[in-house]
């Protein structure tokens, strides 16, 4: 082949090349990846129908991956592989930071939506000032749900400190029923004590999170740290516990404390979807509360972030991706969401109003938002969380390791995790 | 070519912080940090009772169940089938249909001991139960394959030695111990092999059923690292894998070695 033939070949291909990218860009296709979780998924479909209704030359696809661990290594594989649909779903806070934005993503700081954004949010989803995320739904927070039939059958008032907690608990056991539901088969769900603590944990402590990062403040050497594992043992060691509590699952969890079987399951708020999919008839009887503390005048509320929508570096199609995380990201877009999906908590874009009719347990969430006692969870302060977090609380929750113990077995957790990300001073 | 090079690769990140995307050289570290596990210990320990229990009981009902299954019995082709069905079905459905058994309260077990007057035990959620609980499965589902080697190996024995010790006036269990014991032992090698390598390395059956747990008292090698892998320690699993390697060598290796020499010897 001449160099003149070569020339001609590589004019056409360009040409072709060219043309085919402009009808790609008249219709264009958007992959869009999230968790099956039926609210993620739900919620995905809605916000592609409206934005193809509002840009009819654009198709959203949407793309299902499992939760969890595996879904975590799915994402990081894709990622990793240039294999990433052109929007994806993925946690903020501590979980968004291994996947190194910095490196792997699109600077989404400059969008238009980001003006009603909560700063809160933004704070979970950056890294030296720039905003990689869009918020896909709404605030959760940690806490305990409860059945408010007991409550009132048996006269008891939501708790300010857990002394009142424990006194509520030994009424409710004494008039027959199971106080607090706990459901170890599903491990994760053995942790809300004591992540939810961390309200009760920062009021007493206010540098923990930066000194515990830092490797200078330890869970087994700081009291008010301790506490969340001494309280789920605590629960524990006086019997409130279900007979069958190594064996229940969350499902089981949700349907003790909608249907009177138990009077509290800690638990974060978006189990209010599950439940108004199992319970519709229940959700007036379910209330919520931040798990207490010591001090009556300090009740606040532990606060976890959504989920947000990232664009990675290899997408082919970064204006039209920019544009749908805009869209993701605007009031028209939120209320899109909010139509298909259990509102979990107060919303995080200004002007997108929660809808009038929302379950009990939100409502009594409110109060905290107004009050300002909230504080968000130490996961979205620090990149560290030990991975057996769950392991080591079913055992302090079965009786089986004293909570000091615990404590100090965590650190040891915390500071593998630390050592693997190469966190400075560990 | 296509085996050695996994295989180094795998040996090089076993030596790096690795996530996936880019691996940083950290020497032996990866292997300091598994060996300091706290429950890597208790993982060992968990691994040789499972892998010697299984593989124990596997050899002496195989063998029985063989024995039972090669004499004169009415279905005897169906219950060959009855047996070896177990090992068709997938471990990780056994391991769902086995936990919904063994509920402590609503599960199908306890129940029925209930109905006969026993308070049925937390069979998986206690501490001290949960491996057992494991094993037991573990026996019913793979005991088929153990009793079809061992029917392999009782039919290659000539029925001669039968014919003359019975015309010696040998008792069935003095066939059973001067016969059939010696004669059948390249089939008892091979269960014991096989079934101690699927002990050792044994993983999905657990995972399903216990997840290692409650807390960390069901947990085997193969599950601590399984759980380094989940939280995205990529190079402290691989680490952990050429450990699991390492420690199967070490036990197959002279075991191997033991038996075959036993062989040639007779």
């Amino acid at each position: 082949m001449t160099l003149r033939m070569k020339t001609k070949l590589t004019v056409v291909t360009a040409l072709t090349a060219l043309l085919l990218s402009g009808t790609a860009f008249a219709d264009t296709t958007l992959t869009f990846l999230v968790d099956n979780n039926a609210d993620s998924v739900a919620a995905a479909e809605a916000l592609a129908t409206a934005y193809s209704e509002k840009n009819p030359e654009v198709t959203v696809e949407v793309e299902q991956r499992p939760g969890g661990g595996e879904g975590d290594n799915i994402v990081k594989t894709r990622l990793a592989t240039g294999e990433m649909t052109d929007v994806f779903l993925y946690n903020s806070g501590s979980l968004l930071q291994a996947l190194k934005p910095e490196t792997s993503l699109l600077d989404l700081s400059d969008l238009p939506s980001q003006a009603k954004v909560a700063d809160g949010f933004k704070s979970v989803v950056s890294t030296d000032g720039k905003v990689y995320g869009i918020p896909y739904g709404t605030t959760m927070a940690g806490g305990i749900f409860y059945n408010k039939k007991i409550y009132s059958e048996l006269g008891l008032t939501p708790p300010k400190t857990w002394a009142e907690f424990m006194a509520n608990n030994d009424k409710i056991k004494a008039a027959g029923k199971v106080a607090v539901a706990q459901t170890y088969r599903d491990t994760w769900t053995s942790q809300l004590f004591v992540l939810a603590d961390y309200y009760n944990l920062q009021a007493q402590a206010p540098n923990f999170a930066a000194d515990y990062t830092a490797n200078k403040a330890k869970y087994s050497t700081t009291p008010a740290a301790v506490k969340g594992f001494e309280r789920l043992q605590e629960v524990h060691d006086k019997g409130l516990l279900n007979e069958d509590f190594g064996a229940g699952t969350y499902d089981d969890g949700l349907r003790m404390v909608a249907t009177g079987e138990a009077a509290h399951y800690p638990m974060l708020s978006f189990a209010i979807g599950a439940l108004k999919q199992n319970h519709p008839d229940e959700m007036a009887d379910v209330g919520f509360f931040a798990q207490p503390g010591d001090d009556a005048a300090n009740n606040g509320l532990t606060v976890w972030m959504p989920p947000a929508v990232y664009i990675p570096r290899t997408t082919a199609n970064v204006e039209e991706a920019k544009k749908f995380a805009d869209f993701v990201g605007s009031v028209d877009g939120c209320k899109a969401i909010m139509a298909v999906n259990t509102v979990q908590g107060p919303p995080l874009i200004d002007g997108c109003d929660l809808p009038p009719d929302v379950p009990a347990a939100i409502t009594d969430m409110l109060p905290y938002f107004k009050d300002g006692k909230t504080a968000p969870a130490l996961e979205f302060l620090s990149p560290i969380k030990g991975p057996a977090l769950e392991q080591i609380t079913v055992e302090v929750g079965s009786g089986m390791r004293p909570a000091a113990e615990a404590a100090a077995l965590y650190d040891e957790d915390v500071r593998k995790q630390a050592k693997q990300l190469g966190i400075p001073n560990w | 070519m296509f085996f050695l090079l996994p295989t180094a690769t795998s040996f090089w990140y076993s030596l790096t912080r690795w996530d996936l995307m880019t691996a940083e050289f950290i020497g032996l570290e990866n292997f300091h940090q598994f060996f300091s596990e706290p429950f890597l210990v208790q993982g060992l320990i968990n691994t040789l009772i499972y892998a010697a229990m299984t593989s124990g009981l596997k050899t002496i009902f195989g063998l029985l169940l063989a024995v039972l299954l090669t004499s004169n019995l009415i279905a005897r082709g169906f219950l060959r089938t009855v047996v070896f069905f177990p090992v068709l079905v997938s471990t990780i459905g056994i391991g769902i249909t086995f936990t919904v058994m063994m509920h402590p309260t609503r599960g199908i077990i306890n129940v029925a001991l209930e109905a006969i007057g026993i308070d049925g035990p937390g069979w998986l959620t206690d501490p001290a139960l949960a491996l057992f609980s494991v094993a037991l499965v573990d026996l019913w589902k793979g005991v088929g394959l153990a009793t079809l080697i061992f029917i392999a190996g009782l039919a290659a024995i000539s029925p001669d030695y039968y014919e003359a010790s019975r015309i010696d006036g040998a008792t069935r269990m003095q066939q059973f111990r001067r016969i059939t014991l010696p004669l059948v032992q390249p089939a008892t090698i091979t269960v014991i092999t096989l079934s101690l390598i699927g002990g050792l390395r044994s993983f999905d059956l657990i995972w399903a059923m216990t997840r290692g747990g409650p807390g960390f008292s069901s947990d085997v090698v193969a599950s601590v690292i399984y759980k380094q892998y989940q939280a995205g320690f990529y190079g402290l699993s691989t680490a952990g894998n050429v450990i699991l390697f390492g420690l199967i060598a070490v036990i197959m290796v002279p075991l191997t070695f033991m038996f075959n020499r036993r062989e040639i010897e007779q």
